[in-house]
């Protein structure tokens, strides 16, 4: 930055910051305050005066709440693995182009168009109870009873699956089909087939595009709401976290320990993200140091 | 350090064609060379030749045709069943990976101790001297350094065959005469038999044994260097390999000797050919620029009046261009120092003007 020989702020330093302004009281008014805002609700409960832990405390011994937890990782970790490794098999068998790419990339990627909600409307028409699949394999006679598909945890899975997989999808084939072609030709021509060439050469060149999509689609995973809501059991095997928070907020009118829940979520996304971070880390010395051995 | 030699094949042949789509890349195109050579294939961007190695090595598959190696059909193998080398114009190392893990890749992968892969890797990277880059990442290294690698990663394997696409394209001049000389060098000394790809006629000529001129996917013309550079098929070729001035005449008179003089424009021109013309033909004669003798025998054969338009210095030479008295535009790289305006006499030796078919593509081979 250039700067005036007397030491003081040039005018282009003052344009620039002038320049930021903007954006930074955005930032403060958008996200900085309500953020600092919901901790400091979180930590004065209602019914009391002044500063207290008294909402986290109630939360962490309340089993019907405390669950959440435990019922949100077991939506968001298995959809999140199956979301990437299902992207990852598609992004990296379509990394050079394949035949009607534009097509079957559209197809694929339709549903990010549509919203939740439409999303969630035709997954019940067409896997619940009297949907369109149920009715086909009772009609053949393939099962006695329909499918319960919906309205459950099958259903949330299914859900959170058609929302997150075009993007996850799409992220990773801009990743993987932005790695020089050549870099896998050479691998091939010194003696590395298919797979090697995936495992020793590929992969550990994906794993940061990798731990980005695991990052992002867990988080969105963590954070699943109406797709709980409308195709699961949003009083019983799948109220999560979110739904928690918003109960207490909506239906309970208690923002503090709502403010509070939604605190709690937010520590476990990160330690989340942070875990994922770790793990790339790990991951990519790994396959740096394990040329050497073998 | 004792060099290593490889073995190599001693025989390649095939030929080739390749679709994309409704597009030809490759027509027909086909070769056959003996081992231990430095073939190149030469040609501007887009003529096939990339598609040509690639086909070779294994890594696109041809639309049809076949490729022989020491008698033996290759072309449905894969890539790392073929034994090859190959260097690309990028490099292509292993981001990834150190030096050492780059150059060991291709051991590791045949199980080889890890005893030995040490000292074949410190035997190559003194080689290509680059002892002591061991530890370091592509990342670390300058583009002649990682080419360096990524030629050192393909040779420790001992190629039958080194397939280079372009292996200098993306260095500056000065590396890429130093470069060139310690391809040729490794080529020799291991006595590989290497494939080179290249538009570049100088690398093409100062490397090679065998240069195949290829324009379009068809095969213009092989030859040895001395043959494509004296004595090219057509205009296309002649135009690659310097010739810049081009005049159409017919044949008057067709000599001994693949003599021909022919005239055309006011001009009466004597030369040589390859080809067989008769007289009456269109043909067009050929010379480069620095081939022309400025003064000289006025009288002799091939001397015109001309006058001087445009002078460029170029330090040892200039390059000149002077308009003839029978209307033509002649370019002319001499050690005269000329002068714009200037009335000079400039004689194009008989022993240097060729005759050519008068269209691009005639006098295919």
């Amino acid at each position: 930055m250039r700067r005036s020989q007397t030491g003081e702020p040039s005018e282009l330093d003052l344009l620039a910051i002038a320049c930021l302004l903007p954006s930074l009281l955005y930032i403060l008014v958008m996200f900085v305050y309500p953020f600092l805002y919901g901790i400091y609700l979180s930590v004065h409960p209602l019914k009391m005066d002044g500063f207290s832990l008294a909402n986290y405390i109630a939360f962490f011994t309340d089993e019907y709440q405390y669950k959440t937890v435990g019922i949100t990782f077991r939506l968001a970790v298995p959809n999140t693995i199956v979301v990437v490794a299902i992207s990852l098999l598609f992004a990296y068998n379509m990394r050079r182009g394949i035949w009607l790419e534009r097509t079957v990339t559209t197809i694929l990627v339709l549903p990010i168009s549509l919203g939740v909600i439409l999303l969630s409307q035709g997954i019940l028409g067409f896997y619940g109870g009297k949907g369109w699949l149920n009715q086909l394999i009772l009609g053949l006679g393939l099962l006695e009873e329909p499918l319960v598909l919906t309205h459950n945890f099958t259903g949330v899975m299914l859900s959170l699956f058609m929302q997150q997989f075009p993007f996850c999808f799409l992220m990773l084939l801009g990743y993987i089909s932005g790695i020089d072609p050549s870099i896998e030709n050479s691998a091939r021509t010194l003696g590395a087939n298919p797979w090697t060439v995936f495992r020793r050469i590929m992969l550990p060149l994906i794993a940061p595009g990798l731990a980005i999509a695991f990052a992002l689609v867990f988080v969105m995973s963590f954070a699943t709401f109406p797709s709980a809501i409308m195709l699961g059991q949003p009083s019983g095997s799948t109220r999560t976290i979110a739904i928690a928070a918003y109960a207490q907020a909506f239906e309970m009118f208690d923002m503090s320990y709502a403010s509070a829940i939604a605190v709690i979520m937010g520590l476990f996304q990160l330690a989340g993200l942070l875990l994922i971070l770790l793990l790339r880390k790990r991951m990519v010395t790994a396959a740096t140091m394990g040329v050497g051995k073998r | 350090m004792k060099e290593p030699r490889c073995e190599t094949i001693d025989s390649l042949r095939f030929r080739i064609t390749k679709r994309f789509g409704a597009k030809t890349v490759l027509r027909d195109f086909a070769l056959e060379v003996r081992g231990k050579q430095f073939i190149t294939f030469l040609g501007p961007s887009g003529c096939g030749k990339s598609t040509a190695l690639n086909i070779i090595a294994g890594l696109i598959p041809a639309t049809e045709g076949e490729v022989w190696i020491d008698g033996k059909r290759i072309d449905h193998l894969p890539p790392e069943k073929r034994e090859f080398g190959m260097v690309f114009q990028n490099y292509a190392l292993f981001p990834h990976m150190t030096v050492f893990a780059n150059i060991a890749f291709g051991l590791q992968l045949q199980r080889r101790p890890a005893a030995e892969i040490a000292e074949r890797v410190q035997q190559i990277l003194d080689l290509v001297q680059l002892l002591g880059y061991e530890g370091r990442y592509p990342g670390q290294l300058s583009g002649g350094q990682q080419q360096r690698i990524a030629i050192a990663r393909a040779l420790v394997l001992c190629p039958r065959l080194m397939l280079l696409d372009e292996p200098l394209s993306n260095l500056d001049a000065k590396l890429r005469i130093e470069m060139r000389a310690e391809i040729k060098r490794l080529h020799t000394n291991l006595g590989l038999t290497s494939i080179y790809v290249t538009h570049d006629q100088v690398e093409a000529l100062s490397l090679s044994d065998w240069v195949v001129v290829m324009r379009e996917g068809l095969l213009i013309q092989a030859g040895t260097p001395q043959e494509i550079h004296d004595q090219p098929v057509n205009i296309f070729v002649a135009d690659f390999m310097g010739f810049r001035n081009f005049f159409p005449t017919q044949v008057v008179v067709v000599g001994p000797d693949r003599d021909v003089e022919a005239a055309g424009n006011g001009m009466k021109i004597r030369g040589k050919t390859r080809h067989t013309f008769a007289p009456g033909a269109s043909v067009v004669a050929a010379i480069r620029p620095n081939d022309v003798v400025v003064g000289g025998d006025a009288a002799g054969p091939n001397a015109f009046r001309a006058k001087v338009d445009i002078v460029e210095y170029l330090g040892r030479e200039d390059e000149v261009i002077v308009t003839l008295e029978t209307g033509g535009r002649l370019w002319v790289q001499t050690a005269v120092r000329l002068a714009p305006g200037e009335n000079v006499t400039v004689v194009l030796p008989p022993d240097r003007v060729i005759f050519l078919p008068p269209e691009e593509y005639g006098g295919t081979e």
